[in-house]
């Protein structure tokens, strides 16, 4: 007994291992694309963002190696040397000064806004993920209840984009209605100094938060739900459920314990691809709200040709999902004994 | 311990699978001799979702297809400014769906906007699968190194979000034509596809049949194309929707984010256009709805075939308490006094 409990630790760390190393190289893969990009695109994006750098005033040596190192250089240096000062510059946290607020650091307005955007999607994402989840259970629990006739109208409202649903919404609650706000992440006659400590500015953050945050959950919801419901379906035919029932076992035990425990495990491995659509959707929805978050800074920064800042803020996207995968990955394993023993 | 036993999946299940699912044991077990319901229907059977998602697809195709030649510039300039729908222009006609600001009919760029993202839609849909197959079908089958290198590839593709990418890369390139955008969505949309392909290619491998082949000396190319290639197509099918709704949807976001290609129609420019004239503000609906309800409309079309094929090829998936209830002639109570007889 104690053997096969030290013999499957062994195994956990090892698939921990595995796992860790994937997202090691996964990681070394991003940052790399990072450096590469602005230097195989075409027409030089380090002339036109030191050209920019030169009309905003004084640019000091630092700051333009600084920029050069990020998006790479006119001189003959060569690539493998550029690409080691980068992990060096990487690794100080330093992601060169952005060109559109200059001379503020990347890394200063990636700290101001990546808060608003983990809050509002991850928020979302949680909420959406439990309610599409529970709601799957019973759909396929009962197939053919009204909860499972609804969910063809969960698929539309997934059809629908998310900058698109964010129009509407805003049309409808903002403009139309008025009982919404129409942009920001709190209010900005309220509270001109900026973000601060009160419940009147949470309360303002709240109301802000509510149309961004229901963009995403309706988006995302029906995904989670359809993928639940059908593995729900399959796995109630499975024989252990039989055996379940025929113990007489409560239906209830049955329908958390025994079958959506099992159901759950596709939704939350294909967690990375819908992650994706997410923050992709996010982006967007940032963009319609006016939302002070990492999206409508990368919005921003591609509409000023602001290079540094804009390798900057896909860095830190990257690494957010890749931690978020490699979170979910680990959690997996806790859930799922299978994936520990088979390995 | 023992919940651990019986949670996990019967993956050695008893040979020929007996045990049948409760619903349908009292259904199947029932020794009345069957009325016609065709259970032994030819793979797709048109059922009302199926029709449903043909007839939407269908005629926005024949929008894209017909409408550019019944309605010619969409860019043509009217001295009317923006107007609701019904306004007869300077020439007499009236403008069925409105106006744009500068008195562009919004029906004729709708209609040319259709064309332009089912272009994209089926080009990037075309060529991510083609790449999927590639790195799903070839790795899987050859195994081995091949298999863990494009594993491995495909992994962190899809670890990668593809938005942030796209607008990185698109914002780098400022003469955008439609191919090169179509390019980027395609390097970024075929890596989820190639893992459930590779999955699913996987178990054929390993079925008797290919074993057979293999044994009795076939060559490669033919056992892929002519054993293991059938096995896939309603995947692939159903994986080439997903990659057309994803193109499509991926488009519009780029478009509507002002990175879509130069000089042309699709529904994201459309509502990049109101976005920016701000269509929401001043209340011009005509102007912001029509292109996301293309949009949504046909998303949600396609995803209605896409149940279809799902159930075509998992036939637990469909809905069928209720049509086989119908089926039987059996009201609920008969249903459920049967499914507790059995039990």
């Amino acid at each position: 007994m104690a053997a096969s409990v030290l013999l499957s630790k062994a195994v956990t760390m090892k698939s921990v291992a595995r796992k860790l190393v994937f997202y090691v190289v996964a990681l070394w893969a991003a940052i790399s694309l990072n450096f590469f990009l602005p230097r195989l695109m075409p027409g030089s994006p380090v002339d036109m963002v030191l050209a920019k750098m030169g009309t905003r005033g004084q640019v000091l040596p630092e700051q333009r190696r600084a920029i050069e190192i990020m998006l790479g250089t006119s001189e003959d240096e060569p690539l493998w040397r550029q690409y080691i000062e980068y992990w060096a510059q990487l690794a100080r946290g330093d992601f060169g000064l952005s060109v559109s607020k200059w001379p503020t650091p990347v890394s200063d307005i990636i700290a101001q806004t990546l808060p608003w955007t983990i809050g509002l999607v991850g928020l979302a994402t949680v909420i959406a993920f439990t309610l599409g989840i529970t709601l799957g259970t019973f759909a396929g629990w009962k197939r053919g209840s009204w909860l499972d006739s609804v969910i063809p109208f969960t698929t539309l409202l997934q059809s629908i984009p998310y900058f698109w649903l964010a129009l509407i919404l805003l049309f409808v609650f903002a403009v139309v209605l008025r009982i919404a706000p129409i942009a920001g992440g709190f209010s900005a006659t309220g509270f001109q100094y900026g973000p601060q400590w009160s419940w009147a500015f949470i309360g303002s953050v709240v109301s802000h938060g509510i149309l961004p945050a229901a963009t995403i959950v309706l988006s995302s919801l029906g995904g989670w739900m359809l993928g639940m419901r059908n593995m729900m379906v399959s796995t109630l035919s499975e024989d252990y459920i039989t055996t379940a029932k025929a113990k007489g076992l409560s239906p209830r035990r049955i329908r958390w314990v025994y079958a959506a425990r099992n159901a759950v495990l596709p939704s939350i491995s294909g967690f990375a691809i819908s992650l994706g659509f997410v923050v992709a959707g996010s982006i967007v929805t940032e963009m319609v709200f006016s939302y002070p978050g990492i999206g409508y800074a990368l919005y921003d920064a591609v509409t000023n040709n602001d290079y540094p800042l804009m390798q900057g803020i896909f860095l830190v996207i990257t690494c957010a999902v890749l931690g978020a995968n490699l979170i979910v990955d680990l959690l997996y394993s806790l859930i799922d004994p299978r994936t520990r023993a088979r390995s | 311990m023992s919940q651990d036993q019986t949670t996990s999946p019967a993956e050695e299940r008893g040979v020929g699978g007996t045990v049948v699912e409760a619903a349908d044991l009292a259904l199947a077990a029932d020794s009345r001799p069957a009325p016609t319901t065709s259970k032994r229907r030819i793979p797709v059977t048109m059922t009302g979702k199926l029709a449903t998602g043909l007839v939407i697809v269908g005629v926005i195709a024949l929008v894209g297809i017909v409408g550019p030649f019944l309605l010619h510039d969409p860019a043509a300039i009217d001295s009317i400014g923006l107007q609701p729908p019904g306004t007869p222009g300077t020439d007499g006609s009236p403008h069925l769906l409105g106006t744009t600001q500068t008195g562009q009919d919004v029906l004729t760029q709708l209609v040319h906007a259709t064309r332009g993202s089912l272009t994209i839609g089926l080009v990037v849909g075309v060529l991510a699968m083609v790449l999927a197959s590639l790195f799903g079908v070839v790795g899987a089958y050859i195994g081995g190194m091949t298999d863990e290198a494009f594993s491995l590839f495909t992994n962190v593709v899809l670890v990668i979000p593809g938005l942030p990418l796209v607008i990185v890369i698109s914002s780098y390139v400022s003469q955008r034509s439609v191919w090169i955008v179509a390019l980027v969505l395609v390097i970024t949309s075929w890596a989820g596809a190639a893992r459930v392909i590779r999955g699913v290619t996987l178990s054929v491998r390993n079925r008797d049949y290919v074993m057979a082949s293999v044994v009795a000396g076939e060559r490669t190319w033919r056992i892929l194309a002519v054993e293991i290639l059938p096995n896939l197509l309603p995947l692939l099918a159903s994986q080439f929707i997903f990659a057309v709704i994803a193109a499509i949807l991926g488009e519009a976001g780029l478009s509507f984010l002002g990175l879509g290609a130069v000089d042309s129609w699709t529904w994201g420019t459309m509502l990049y256009y109101a976005q920016n004239s701000m269509a929401l503000l001043r209340q011009a609906w005509w102007w912001f709805i029509p292109p996301g309800l293309m949009l949504a409309l046909f998303g949600a079309g396609l995803s209605l075939i896409n149940f279809a094929i799902d159930e075509t090829i998992n036939p637990k998936l469909r809905s069928q308490t209720r049509s086989s209830r119908k089926a039987w002639n059996l009201t609920k109570e008969q249903a459920s006094e049967l499914k507790k007889d059995t039990l």
